[in-house]
This record gives structure tokens, C-alpha cells and sequence, in this order.
């Protein structure tokens, strides 16, 4: 006796159409979902290059202090006078400890403008820094 | 009467759609780049109205000094920049507690003050080199991560800013 198979003639196939919608979705949900911190930097300023530069692992310790060409000093997204530094910073040490502040500071800037940030950045407790450069090749 | 052919219906194959658009992801993935901070670090020393005056020997200490013309000297003798590593190097290995302190005018120059600290970076560097040369025998980037933290350990990078003269 022989038995005839009624099913199975025909390849099962999994309907694959609509995969890259799928994937589509997975790509929208990540640009939604990442955030990016842009500032909006006001001064103006070209960074001086160095050889022995290193990278900061961790991004979300780093606060910036921009230093224009013109001598005028940006915190976050603001032009602020020196003595507010202590403050901003202070406040930022203490949500977070461990704070590197990034001085981002015109390769032109006389040094007198980088001590008196220094200065208030000790007062404030934020001794953690890094001169911002280039790579020089 | 003509036989009528059987329709076949057409289809665009879809199954690679998918990865085409995993490419895409890919692409994105690997071309978007987020500008990473490079720079040179350095930890201030504390405020001066808090902490109690360390003393240090006056041989221990290095004393570099960038003036308002961009002129480096060293212990009261004019260097030129590209002199710093290797004296600095030399130094170091003499006395190994040496400290070495960085003094700048008012008016002299950011980038000047950014290329005596490179220098003073690569003298470490290159000590740090050599050391894990000597024990581990191998480069300090292919050391791991607690080896390389015993090295810094080892050749701690002491560089201090000295007390600047008048505060505005």
C-alpha cells in the first residue's frame, strides 16, 4: 500500500518581505532614542596641537570651558565672566565628583587669562583639567 | 483555440532586503564619529588656603620657566623646547622623586606653555616605555590594564603649576 503524502508538496517558506521593515524600525528606534549633547559654541577659537595627547574615555565626566580669541570665556552654553566660574563649577563637582573639565582655550591666549581659570577652578575644587589639542603629526 | 499559458505571477526577490538594510545600519554605524576630547591632562594642586605647605627638598624640584618672549629655562638656564626631553629624561632617571614645576609670565603665550608641557609628557612617555621594556618586555600599549597602572604607579608623572605671583 502506498500512501500519498497530501501535504508537504510544497516548500514552507517564511514570508521574508517584510524583515527590512523590521530593521528599518530597529534603526529609528536607535536615532530616536540617542541623545547627543551639542553645545553651542559662541567664541571663537583654534586649538593648540601636541604629540602626547591622550583620549577621555569617559565623556559623561567632562565638562567645557571654551576660551575665545577675543578673551571672552564660555561655560555650557553661556559667555560668562571669570569669577562665575567658581560657582558653575563648584555646582558641577558636586552632582559630580570626579568632573575633568576640559579647557578648550585659543592657541593664541596669553597665559594670564588659562592661570586666573586655573585659579578659580582650585578655589572650586575642580582640579581634574585637560588642555584640549590637536594631534600634531 | 489557443491555449492560454498559465500566469505566473512576478516577484522581486526580498529576501535580501534585509540586508541591505543591515548594511545600511552598519555604514551608519561605523561613518558616524563623535568628536572625542583629546588633550593633555593634569590635576591642579589643591587651593592654597586649604591644604598645610608640603616642603620639598629645593634638589628635588626642577623649576621650568616660560617667560613673556616664549624662552624656556631650566633651573635659571635658557633650553630650547625640543632639549626638554631628553634633559628632563636625564634628570628623572638621577632622582626619581623629582618633581618638576612649571612656571609661565602673564603674557606668554598658550600655545608655547601647551608645547613644554607636550615635551614634559613625552619624557614621561618615553620612561614609562622603558620601563615596561625592562620588566615586561614588552611596549607599554601592549601591556594590560594593571600592568599598565603598575607602571604608572612606577613612574608616577609629577609635573606641578607652580603658585603664580599675584592673583587679579
Amino acid at each position: 500500500m502506498k500512501f500519498q503524502k497530501k501535504f508537504g508538496q510544497m516548500k514552507p517558506r517564511v514570508p521574508t518581505a517584510s524583515l527590512p521593515d523590521v530593521i528599518f524600525q530597529l534603526i529609528l528606534f536607535f536615532m530616536v532614542t540617542t541623545t547627543i549633547k551639542v553645545y553651542d559654541v559662541k567664541v571663537r577659537y583654534i586649538l593648540p596641537e601636541a604629540k602626547a595627547i591622550e583620549k577621555i574615555e569617559n565623556k559623561r565626566l567632562v565638562s567645557y570651558i571654551w576660551v575665545g580669541r577675543d578673551g571672552r570665556i564660555q561655560v555650557d552654553d553661556n559667555i560668562v565672566q571669570l569669577d562665575d566660574i567658581v560657582d558653575i563649577m563648584y555646582r558641577k563637582r558636586q552632582e559630580n565628583p570626579n568632573v575633568i573639565v576640559s579647557l578648550r582655550i585659543d592657541r593664541e591666549s596669553r597665559m594670564g587669562i588659562v592661570i586666573d581659570i586655573q585659579q578659580r577652578l582650585r578655589k572650586a575644587d575642580a582640579l581634574r583639567i585637560n588642555y584640549s589639542t590637536l594631534q600634531k603629526l | 483555440m489557443l491555449k492560454r499559458r498559465q500566469r505566473v505571477e512576478a516577484e522581486i526577490p526580498s529576501a535580501s532586503m534585509a540586508d541591505i538594510a543591515f548594511e545600511l545600519m552598519i555604514f551608519f554605524l561605523v561613518a558616524t564619529t563623535f568628536d572625542v576630547d583629546t588633550g593633555i591632562g593634569l590635576v591642579l594642586p589643591p587651593a592654597a588656603e586649604t591644604t598645610e605647605q608640603v616642603k620639598v627638598k629645593q634638589s628635588d624640584i626642577a623649576k621650568l620657566l616660560v617667560n613673556a618672549a616664549g624662552e624656556v629655562l631650566l633651573d635659571g638656564e635658557l633650553i630650547t623646547i625640543p632639549q626638554i626631553r631628553e634633559t628632563i629624561k636625564n634628570k628623572i632617571k638621577q632622582n626619581p622623586k623629582l618633581i618638576v614645576s612649571i612656571k609661565t609670565d602673564r603674557e606668554t603665550n598658550y600655545s608655547r606653555y601647551i608645547e613644554v608641557l607636550d615635551e614634559l609628557k613625552l619624557a614621561y612617555n618615553d620612561l614609562r616605555e622603558e620601563y615596561s621594556l625592562r620588566t615586561y618586555g614588552k611596549s607599554f600599549k601592549d601591556l594590560n590594564r594593571d600592568q599598565q597602572e603598575e607602571v604608572k604607579k612606577a613612574i608616577p608623572i609629577r609635573i606641578s603649576i607652580a603658585e603664580p605671583e599675584e592673583v587679579k
